[in-house]
């Protein structure tokens, strides 16, 4: 279809629209870039298996017309890494929300890394729970409101960029819903990537974290985007180290894919045998 | 002449050449005592027929693995013991509500929590039944020696195919980790069920969660023409997630419908020494080995004692206990726990008061003389 | 032969929730939101087809279709 204009209809369970996510969320820009990305590389529906655990964000994989597996709460990637590996050809995309991500699915995060099986792990970080109505989550930071801290949160916050990092992904990127063409280009990018692929998308919720922390309406936080991020060694961080870079972070094309080095292992085994 | 067929080995490996026989093509695991050696075997043996084997990061994953893997038309197991068992409750309930075949043995160990794990117990069959949350119906499967462990980790992949179900494989540790002689079948001799495919073509409406009038459920293998959810949460024909009244009660009936109404092609057993028996041993793996010895011991001397060996435990065999039962004066259910299995026999039969527990809990084999002391008292014959 | 460029704006009323988000970023101040708070193209001469709204519309209501087609044959 990549000749063809970019329609959603040709991309989504259309039966299931409206969506069930709240006005202005963000997650709806993050299924948008991702459909984009999905048709300006020509893929076959058929060979994508978008895999998905539970929360907001995990949603996503019942709207799109590609083989979906909704799974358990923060195992999406447990659930991908058998998909994958047992059959190498489909292409894995796995939208997670930041709690889905890093807190109950946290070890399997960093360890979908470290094997860097080509997988493309879709952090949608909102840094709330969202479906369970405003807890903080580990991505929420120090001085949040939630309801879960109604005297402000303590609990520091991880950088999913240095954590996928330092756990061995092979490419690392980052964007927000604001920059949805970027953002696309990055999903682009990510699931091109052969290894594992860690895209963190900002992505509002105003529903719960917006209001909560007083940053006003989805309009305003997607403003905030634009305000609060620079691209990567931009000179406005000299002046205000605390903006949020935005761009790729890692690529890395010298480390072995997990199904490809297993299938030296395969090679080596059957030797053994003759 | 060498035959290679015949091998002298664990009841763990007894358990991998089954599963290899049954055409496994798939297995993620977490090393844990007693089951590490399917673990490692496989790890050996897998790659050498182009399976494909993953040590994952934990119990959790292993579970989420095997049903991805799945999906993609694969065969699939993993294996785990005591507290592995307790962690893969979640994604086996995943596994139950969205009907992936899949094998998941539990070499039992001492419990609760870390237990003793290179000990004996059989302390896990109420949990395989009912340790994941919400209604449900499961398979789980047993067995007392190595030729029957080959034999039902066969049974297991064959049911999980057919049932579109998971299947609990219950070994303990004596088995799993004795040795003792295995026949490996020629192919052809033990059936072997593969994956029933939709022949819907593509571009028609498939439906991979509508029964045939048989009750199965043809699949389509992720990566081919149909594309269908797959969720936990109630969904409809499509897969699609659904709370509507009918939809709910129509499916969790029909999980536990395709189980419960086939109990008899699911069940299966072994019995010795039955048709005029007046005592009845009924037990299952490891402990069912002293109850046969028993029962041979106490025949010699004129008693008439037999063996009902459960093969299959859920689903549980009611009907066919209480008919084999029916005529004995007294059934002693024998059993390395604090009564798990008693509890259904007393259920099944005419008369729960003629059931008596037999029991070890100490991480040691119960031996014959246990069971001895038991059957003496009953008879009235002091201890 | 002259080509003339019509700019579309599809919108799917049913599946818009008014968020306001197009209306905001819109840099040709096209859009803005009904009586029922569904979005709807009020100036749609102005739009110079930059498709911010459609990329960044959350409920994957908006759609510009750049139609091309229109010719005018000239005598």
């Amino acid at each position: 279809m990549k000749n063809k204009k970019f329609d959603f209809k040709d991309y989504i369970r259309q039966r299931f629209f409206p969506h069930i996510w709240c006005p202005g969320c963000g997650h709806g820009i993050v299924l948008s870039s991702l459909l984009r990305a999905v048709h300006e590389l020509g893929l076959n529906k058929n060979e994508i298996v978008i895999t998905s655990g539970i929360g907001c964000s995990s949603r996503i994989s019942g709207y799109v017309d590609f083989h979906s597996l909704h799974t358990i709460h923060g195992r999406a990637l447990s659930f991908a890494t058998g998909v994958k590996l047992s059959k190498p050809d489909l292409k894995a995309i796995v939208p997670m929300g930041d709690g889905d991500a890093l807190a109950i699915g946290g070890n399997h995060f960093i360890h979908a890394a470290r094997r860097n099986i080509d997988i493309t792990a879709i952090v949608m970080n909102n840094r709330i729970y969202g479906m369970t109505g405003g807890q903080f989550s580990p991505l929420s930071g120090c001085g949040k409101q939630a309801t879960t801290a109604p005297y402000s949160t303590i609990d520091r916050e991880f950088d999913v960029v240095d954590l996928a990092k330092s756990a061995g992904a092979t490419f690392v990127a980052r964007s927000t819903v604001f920059h949805a063409n970027e953002c696309k280009d990055i999903i682009k990018k990510g699931i091109n990537h052969k290894g594992f692929s860690v895209v963190e998308i900002l992505t509002q919720c105003p529903t719960y974290y917006g209001r909560k922390n007083k940053e006003g309406d989805a309009v305003q936080m997607m403003e905030n985007y634009k305000t609060n991020t620079v691209k990567i060694g931009s000179k406005k961080l000299e002046k205000n180290p605390g903006l949020i870079q935005r761009g790729i972070f890692v690529e890395k094309n010298d480390v072995p894919e997990y199904c490809e080095a297993y299938d030296r292992i395969i090679e080596t085994a059957m030797k053994g045998q003759a | 002449m060498k035959n290679n067929n015949i091998r002298f080995i664990q009841g763990n490996e007894a358990c991998v050449e089954g599963a290899i026989y049954a055409g496994i093509d798939f297995f993620a695991g977490y090393p844990i005592t007693p089951s590490t050696e399917i673990l490692e075997h496989l790890a050996a043996r897998l790659p050498q027929k182009g399976g494909k084997f993953i040590q994952m990061e934990d119990e959790i994953a292993s579970m989420g693995a095997i049903i991805g893997a799945s999906l993609t038309g694969k065969k699939v197991m993993t294996a785990t013991s005591g507290p592995g068992f307790s962690l893969k409750q979640e994604a086996l309930g995943y596994a139950c509500m969205a009907e992936i075949p899949c094998v998941i043995a539990n070499v039992q160990r001492g419990g609760p929590s870390t237990g003793n794990p290179t000990h004996v117990s059989q302390g896990d069959v109420n949990q395989a039944r009912w340790g994941t949350h919400g209604d449900h119906s499961i398979i789980a499967l047993t067995a007392s020696n190595h030729q029957d462990v080959f034999k039902i980790t066969v049974d297991a992949f064959n049911m999980a195919e057919t049932y579109r179900t998971p299947v609990v494989l219950l070994l303990d540790e004596t088995i799993g980790h004795m040795r003792e002689k295995l026949v490996i079948p020629e192919p052809g001799e033990l059936p072997v069920v593969e994956r029933l495919r939709t022949s819907v073509k593509g571009g028609v409406d498939y439906h991979p969660y509508l029964p045939r009038d048989d009750g199965r459920l043809p699949m389509s293998d992720f990566g081919g023409e149909h594309r269908y959810n797959v969720t936990g949460l109630f969904h409809d024909m499509w897969g699609f997630p659904n709370n509507n009244p009918n939809v709910v009660g129509g499916l969790l009936r029909h999980l536990v419908d395709k189980i419960e109404n086939n109990v008899n092609d699911i069940c299966m057993y072994k019995e010795y020494w039955l048709d005029d028996a007046e005592y009845i041993l009924i037990s299952y793996g490891s402990s069912a080995r002293s109850a046969i010895h028993l029962a041979k011991n106490r025949r010699a001397r004129g008693i008439k004692i037999g063996v009902l060996e459960l093969q299959t435990l859920w689903p549980f065999p009611t009907e066919m206990i209480r008919e084999k039962c029916a005529g004995a004066k007294a059934v002693i259910v024998v059993e390395m726990n604090m009564g798990q299995v008693v509890t259904q026999v007393k259920n099944a039969v005419d008369n729960p008061n003629s059931v008596f527990l037999a029991n070890k809990i100490s991480g040691e084999l119960i031996s014959p003389e246990d069971i001895k002391s038991l059957l003496r008292m009953i008879q009235g014959k002091g201890v | 032969m002259v080509k003339d460029k019509i700019i579309q704006h599809l919108i799917e009323k049913e599946w818009c929730k008014g968020c306001g988000i197009c209306v905001h970023f819109c840099p040709k101040q096209v859009l803005e939101l009904d009586s029922n708070g569904k979005v709807e193209a009020v100036r749609p001469e102005d739009c110079i087809a930059c498709m911010l709204c459609e990329l960044r519309c959350p409920d994957l209501a908006i759609q510009i279709i750049e139609n091309q087609e229109k010719e005018y044959e000239k005598q």
